[in-house]
């Protein structure tokens, strides 16, 4: 009897009233027993769609599978096969445009809760010892790698390589590891211990971080190939430089830009002024510009600072706008106020210059425009005041100038994009990559994270050619890796054989298939999982031949279950756990 | 602090230990600082980017000297915040927490000619090397610096070894001229100095009283604005100054601006964000402002 449960499990979060001032984690994951329900939704489909939703191909289907029978270190292994910062994307993935919208579920029902699982499996193996990655990788070529950014897309090249042996510096202008997961991402949505465990990951496996070295400035890319011998150099910096709207009043005292507001209180902990020495503007009346991801870390970030009220003012409706769902939601529960439909004029000042409101006028939805959504007409005549003593300005970023002005023989679009290949990174300086938002224009983690997959298995080729070629100038043979080596590059790049290895254990509907399971103990711990989820409901599990009643308060242990689950050939399951 | 060796003998070390340090003023010391890594590429009218401490603010500093060969870079820090008295109470040896840099556009220097430097406090410090780099062009270089008293003239002597003149001005007439560096500009100017260019560094009413002055003379002036800053690479805008009539940012449009295009209200203005706050700052910290 298939057990159908069409909504995704709920996952705790903390009461809204109580995290408007508060900079603890909002959504506090799931409970082991949440995570078996919700991954038993999952339909374990012939053919994996929603893995071809994810930017880097996590297999979304095993490590669901895992979670179902309780192998959650092994859900967390498959998963870094693809994906080393698990616990970072299962919290800020945008999966309603990626995995979740291609799950089978979605549509008829809840899609399978992929982010809220992801992050689960990587919270347990952090919370419960190893995720079985810790040990250190070889570092055993000598074609040195240089990284600038450690933001997502430098530290998916970082790792990548890194566990194929190269040698990889990372070089970061900050003073603290993590690009946008770091100056961005406010601690409430990512807390900053998630960052440091995945960049002490890192140096586990002999990356070098290198931080307050701004290259283009401190060190320029010409330097780090022709001078200090990188053989390749991959460029994700990021889109760094904000957008201001060019509108009166601009400069007034109050208004921030989205960067530099979330900068001073993520990156410099200015929420916690005076403790901490950066200070940033504690408003009454918050009014955020744009409604993409970042407009609701700043409007979510301007209430625990201790806003009464926090405004998104948007020029189009709620239709467009960029934010991730569970985002918007929580902002909505914390009380912020959208404005939709709104496009400020100009800035109002006080006597002192500081920013008292913003002229705003309303709009309507017109033809389509370039974007292929419907563009904002002003509605002459309609013009309000929305007051606000902190405006932060949320409006997207343009590429940082320092490495394309800086460097030779580079090309960039017209909007000052790195141009690079986007199958490879490799751009129009040899040995030189790119990806991320400074190829892309401002984006999200994970197609960070996708770029620096493909540019890291690019750069790979490439130095193996190198590699060919130049000891083949000297006459020698080529490098190659004793066992050791192999066995410390872990890194699966061609992806191909887990997935041919793959076992298919049919589960879904209530059917163990007992054959799909290594061990018995691999599947007492499947049913044992089962129990648990059971909250007094009687379950038959059966074995083929014999049938036993339990219920919550069931024993699986003993010689009896041994012999019971031994010789079963499948198991089925029915009964109400949830 | 990390050191990378290369095969070729190369170091990469952002390791930055103080080397020197002196007294200028009783609030005003000057550091040399072993920072081999951020001297590699410095130029003049560059700054710096510092911290003190895990909790503390990343502070802009400008760059007084630099020595690519000995891997030196050497700064001017006033005590007017929490963050310049925690720079200041360090001592030979000591590390930085972080000290990174080069950063902003080097000034553009003219080839030929005779420029005019004129420094107002602390800005004193920022001067030197733009003095040095003139003189080796050929171009002449007359400097002008100026200080409330005689005491709080600072680097006359190192300032002097690269200027083929030196006014010293005090408020007070306790040192050479008697009144503002631009009342000695005047002068010159009056006394057909022919300046074809000149280079202000101070607080801000100086910068905007010597951009009026040269204004209303014809002589093509630039100003170094020193606004409130974060990361120093172009990311935050929070540096952003409006300069005809176009917000740019210091950190990588400047820190040298056209003193003629600068909106100094807005710039000046823009300084006063975190008053409340800095009040509060240096109370906890014992610094009775």
């Amino acid at each position: 009897m298939p057990i159908v449960y069409p909504h995704k499990t709920e996952m705790p979060c903390r009461d809204p009233e109580e995290r408007r001032r508060s900079w603890d984690e909002v959504a506090e994951g799931y409970t082991a027993e949440r995570a078996i329900a919700e991954a038993r939704r999952c339909l374990n489909c012939q053919d994996p769609v929603c893995e071809l939703g994810c930017p880097v191909n996590v297999p979304i289907r095993e490590f669901v599978r895992a979670i179902a029978i309780g192998d959650f270190e092994g859900a967390a292994r498959a998963i870094r096969r693809r994906n080393l910062l698990p616990a970072i994307c299962g919290r800020v993935c945008p999966v309603e445009h990626q995995c979740e919208a291609t799950c089978a579920l979605a549509g008829r029902q809840d899609p399978v809760g992929i982010g809220r699982l992801e992050r689960f499996a990587a919270d347990w193996v952090r919370q419960h010892g190893n995720g079985g990655e810790t040990a250190a990788a070889q570092v055993w070529r000598e074609e040195k790698v240089a990284i600038v950014g450690s933001g997502p897309a430098g530290l998916t090249v970082a790792s990548d390589l890194a566990q194929l042996g190269y040698p990889v510096s990372i070089f970061e202008a900050l003073h603290a590891f993590g690009g946008v997961l770091r100056y961005g991402i406010p601690q409430y949505r990512l807390p900053k211990e998630i960052v440091d465990e995945d960049v002490e990951h890192l140096k586990a496996l002999g990356v070098e971080f290198v931080r307050d070295v701004i290259i283009g400035k401190t060190v320029t890319i010409d330097e780090l190939l022709d001078e200090f011998g990188y053989s390749a150099i991959f460029v994700g910096t990021g889109a760094g430089s904000p957008i201001f709207m060019n509108i009166p009043g601009e400069n007034l005292k109050g208004i921030y830009s989205a960067n530099e507001f979330l900068t001073r209180v993520n990156l410099m902990k200015a929420y916690a002024f005076p403790e901490y020495d950066t200070p940033v503007y504690r408003p009454r009346r918050a009014a955020v510009i744009g409604a993409g991801d970042t407009a609701m870390d700043a409007v979510r970030c301007s209430i625990r600072l201790g806003a009464e009220e926090g405004h998104i003012v948007y020029r189009r409706s709620e239709n467009e706008k960029g934010a991730r769902a569970e985002d918007f939601e929580r902002a909505r529960d914390e009380g912020v106020i959208f404005d939709w439909l709104t496009l400020p004029q100009r800035y109002l000042g006080d006597e002192n210059n500081w920013v008292r409101g913003l002229e705003c006028i309303r709009t309507e939805l017109g033809e389509p425009d370039e974007s292929g959504r419907r563009r904002p007409v002003p509605v002459p005549g309609s013009e309000f005041v929305i007051e606000a003593d902190l405006v932060v300005i949320a409006l997207g970023t343009n590429p940082n100038p320092l490495v394309p002005h800086s460097t030779r023989g580079l090309d960039v679009d017209s909007h000052g994009c790195i141009v690079a290949d986007p199958e490879t990174g490799a751009t129009s300086r040899k040995g030189l990559f790119a990806g991320g938002d400074i190829v892309t224009g401002a984006a999200t983690v994970i197609l960070a994270m996708g770029a620096g997959r493909k540019a890291a298995t690019a750069i790979h080729e490439y130095l193996q050619k190198q590699h060919t070629e130049t000891v083949a100038a000297r006459g020698e043979e080529a490098q190659v890796p004793t066992s050791e080596d192999v066995a410390a590059s872990r890194l699966d790049v061609s992806f191909a054989e887990h997935e041919i290895e793959e076992r298919h254990r049919g589960y879904g509907d209530g059917t163990v298939w007992a054959r799909d399971y290594a061990t018995a103990s691999e599947l007492r711990g499947f049913v044992e999982s089962f129990r648990r989820r059971m909250e007094g409901d009687s379950e038959i599990v059966t074995n083929g031949t014999e049938h036993m009643n339990v219920d919550g308060s069931s024993d699986f242990e003993g010689p009896y279950w041994e012999g019971f689950l031994e010789g079963a050939e499948e198991v089925f399951i029915e009964g109400s756990g949830r | 602090m990390t050191t990378l060796s290369y095969d070729n003998g190369l170091v990469m070390d952002t390791t930055a230990r103080i080397i020197e340090k002196h007294d200028l003023t009783k609030i005003t010391k000057l550091f040399v600082v072993h920072a081999p890594l951020v001297a590699r590429n410095a130029a003049p009218g560059q700054f710096v980017i510092l911290r003190v401490t895990e909790t503390g603010e990343r502070i802009p500093i400008s760059l007084t000297d630099f020595d690519r060969d000995a891997g030196t870079i050497t700064i001017v820090v006033q005590e007017v915040g929490r963050t310049s008295a925690l720079v200041n109470a360090l001592d030979l040896g000591d590390d930085f927490l972080d000290f990174v840099g080069p950063l902003g556009d080097p000034v553009p220097l003219p080839e030929d000619g005779h420029a005019v430097l004129i420094g107002g406090g602390f800005g004193t410090g920022a001067l030197f090397p733009l003095a040095r780099e003139l003189r080796k062009r050929g171009v002449r270089v007359s400097s002008i610096i100026g200080a409330r008293t005689r005491s709080l003239v600072i680097l006359s002597q190192l300032l002097s070894k690269e200027s083929d003149e030196l006014h010293v001005c005090t408020d007070d007439g306790s040192a050479g001229y008697h009144g503002f560096v631009t009342g000695r500009l005047e002068e010159l100017l009056d006394a057909g100095a022919g300046f074809t260019h000149c280079f202000a560094v101070g607080p801000m009413p100086m910068m905007r009283a010597v951009a009026t002055t040269t204004e209303k003379r014809g002589l093509p002036t630039m100003v170094s604005l020193d606004p409130l800053m974060v990361d120093g690479t172009g990311m935050c805008g929070g540096c952003r100054v409006s300069v005809g009539g176009e917000s740019l940012f210091a950190c990588v449009d400047g820190p040298f601006f056209d003193a003629h295009q600068v909106d100094f209200d807005i710039a000046d203005d823009r300084l006063q964000i975190y008053k409340e706050q800095e009040k509060v700052a240096c109370e906890r910290a014992g610094l009775g402002r």
